[in-house]
């Protein structure tokens, strides 16, 4: 960071009057930024911060002064706690699958709408309503009206009787968070599609490339800053999933389907184990700025966040 | 001849295209039609086609309280948005057109607490709105949703602050406007579509929000997803009014994203890309 900010070395060594200036003149550029920065350390670091303390503890809100330090005797009972693993694996199966799944029906359905036709507009309508839905009232509805055993549609019209929600617990909360994600997809790949310059489509079909060819040489290149955006924005909101899980399952059965925010939760608000729970929204933490780094890498290239800066 | 059958594809898939789009949202037109049932028949086997509409379940929704959590939810989103605005637009000023020289690193901060995931800082947030008196309080909501929405709306506008062009700034200053004349003259008109497509995500993220609601909230200071949590006891029972609940949460947010939906594809795609 510190190699940043120093200027760069001048042929002449400036007085110590334009220094003053230069220096004065750099705070004036910073001022504008300085309460956004520090807002959002006070909001999002500073709790984070304490949660590092509270992992250190031992400490169960229900019984007041037992809070006392026990060094990393939490982190090795998170470690040793099968749950706590598997709702790790979980967390992973839910951001993969779900992101995945919900980019390649995104582009299914942007190449649908990517081209002229009677009512684009209302077809697009009706797609994105999903991502407008409350997600706690898209989780409520497909648990109650789409998967219910006995009155649910999914049934119905599959002839079928399927305990949903018990024997697939997963795959049922996966679809309705594919559902509510996939028109998030589907609007940044048709953003993409649409800033293809029609010229060189047309181009590729006077040389006589094929609508195939056309798409695997042309089109997914130009898109692939958009899929990036996409699978990154994506994860970060799916890995956090939280809703889904406490509305249509509970986490169950057993512990079937519970991710890493409901056994924070759990630990936290129902077990009301300050210490335990923080120690696992450190791990949490500390997994996810791994996987981050090469995600923020990969997005600062797609992005050329340099640009601008002179 | 092929033009036509290309006319005949074409036709094909803009009926696939239909029945796509209508299978995949039909949920939603589920909800929209079981909610002028009568509880009697909504949970049925086979599923009720046929009955008589009846706007019951929205008055028992209204007098089960259902307006204080909706006025919550319109003051939260309203106010953090706004709150998101002061602070952001200067700051994507202040990353783009006049950079400070640690731009990048600064975008990288912005972007990393993105990362964060919000469980890790839940109960550090419990406890300290507890000693200060602010749990079920909407104010807590409020900062709360600004600090989590602050960092993509940077990131955003200053994509939309790039595309000013650097001449127009420079003619204006060459004749002699002040820096509040070029920002208000040059620059806002530029930016405006991109602030509105900001606003826009930041209203969407924090009408939806559910984990710090449902956490920090109850009666007083609950907004609508809190209300909807009451229905996950009731399950089978009383889906025709679990129905209207849903869509009245969800069609303030549904109108104004129909609206504003070039808007949308727009703040999305963040102008990352000319």
């Amino acid at each position: 960071m510190t190699a940043v900010v120093e200027a760069p070395p001048s042929p002449e060594p400036p007085s110590t009057r334009t220094r003053a200036q230069q220096r004065s003149s750099a705070w004036k550029r910073r001022a504008p930024l300085l309460p956004a920065l520090l807002f959002t350390i006070a909001v999002t670091q500073v709790p984070f911060l304490v949660t590092v303390f509270y992992s250190f503890q031992s400490w169960n809100m229900v019984r007041p002064g037992s809070q006392h330090f026990v060094g990393f005797d939490n982190y090795v009972d998170v470690f040793t706690d099968s749950v706590f693993l598997g709702a790790l694996g979980n967390t992973v199966t839910i951001t993969v699958v779900c992101v995945l799944v919900a980019m390649l029906l995104g582009l299914g359905l942007a190449l649908l709408l990517d081209r002229q036709f009677l009512g684009r507009g209302i077809v697009r309508t009706l797609l994105i309503t999903p991502f407008l839905i409350l997600p706690a009232a898209g989780a409520l509805l497909w648990k109650t009206t789409m998967f219910d055993p006995t009155y649910g549609l999914l049934n119905w019209a599959f002839g079928i009787e399927v305990e949903w929600l018990s024997d697939y617990p997963l795959a049922a909360v996966m679809t309705q968070i594919v559902w509510q994600w996939t028109p998030f997809m589907m609007l940044l790949i048709l953003a993409g599609l649409q800033a293809q310059s029609r010229e060189v489509l047309e181009a590729a079909q006077v040389d006589g490339a094929g609508r195939w060819r056309t798409f695997v040489s042309i089109t997914l290149p130009q898109l692939s800053r958009y899929l990036q955006l996409a699978v990154l924005l994506g994860a970060i909101y799916i890995v956090n999933s939280f809703d889904a899980i406490y509305l249509m399952t509970q986490g169950g059965p057993g512990t079937a389907s519970t991710n890493l925010p409901y056994y924070i939760y759990q630990r936290a608000f129902e077990g009301f184990d300050v210490g335990q729970s923080s120690a696992m929204g450190v791990v949490v933490v500390a997994l996810t700025l791994i996987v981050a780094t090469f995600a923020l890498r990969l997005m600062f290239r797609a992005f050329d966040v340099s640009r601008g800066v002179k | 001849m092929t033009v036509k059958t290309n006319r005949l594809g074409g036709s094909a898939l803009t009926v696939l295209t239909w029945i796509v789009a209508l299978l995949f949202v039909f949920p939603v037109i589920w909800m929209v039609v079981t909610s002028f049932k009568h509880e009697v028949d909504a949970a049925t086997d086979p599923p009720t086609f046929a009955f008589t509409p009846t706007l019951e379940q929205f008055t028992t929704i209204l007098d089960r309280g259902f307006l204080p959590y909706l006025a919550n939810s319109a003051f939260v989103t309203v106010l953090s948005t706004l709150l998101v605005l002061l602070l952001g637009v200067p700051a994507a000023y202040a990353l783009s057109l006049a950079p400070v020289k640690q731009t990048s690193n600064a975008l990288g901060f912005f972007l990393s607490t993105k990362m964060l995931p919000i469980v890790a800082a839940i109960i550090p947030l419990y406890v300290i709105s507890q000693n200060l008196g602010m749990l079920d309080n909407v104010w807590a909501l409020i900062v709360l949703y600004a600090g989590m929405n602050l960092p993509l709306a940077v990131w955003m506008m200053r994509s939309f602050f790039l595309e000013v062009p650097t001449e127009m700034i420079e003619a204006a200053r060459v004749d002699g406007a002040k820096l509040p004349t070029v920002l208000y003259r040059v620059i806002l008109p530029v930016v405006a579509p991109g602030i509105a497509a900001t606003a826009l995500i930041c209203v969407i993220f924090s009408w939806t929000e559910f984990f710090y609601a449902v956490n920090l909230t109850a009666a007083q200071a609950g907004t609508v997803p809190v209300f909807l949590v009451g229905f996950i006891t009731s399950e089978g029972l009383f889906w025709a009014q679990l129905s209207a609940a849903a869509l009245l949460a969800s069609l303030p947010v549904m109108i104004v994203g129909w609206i504003a939906q070039n808007h949308l594809v727009r703040g999305l795609s963040m102008g990352a890309v000319k």
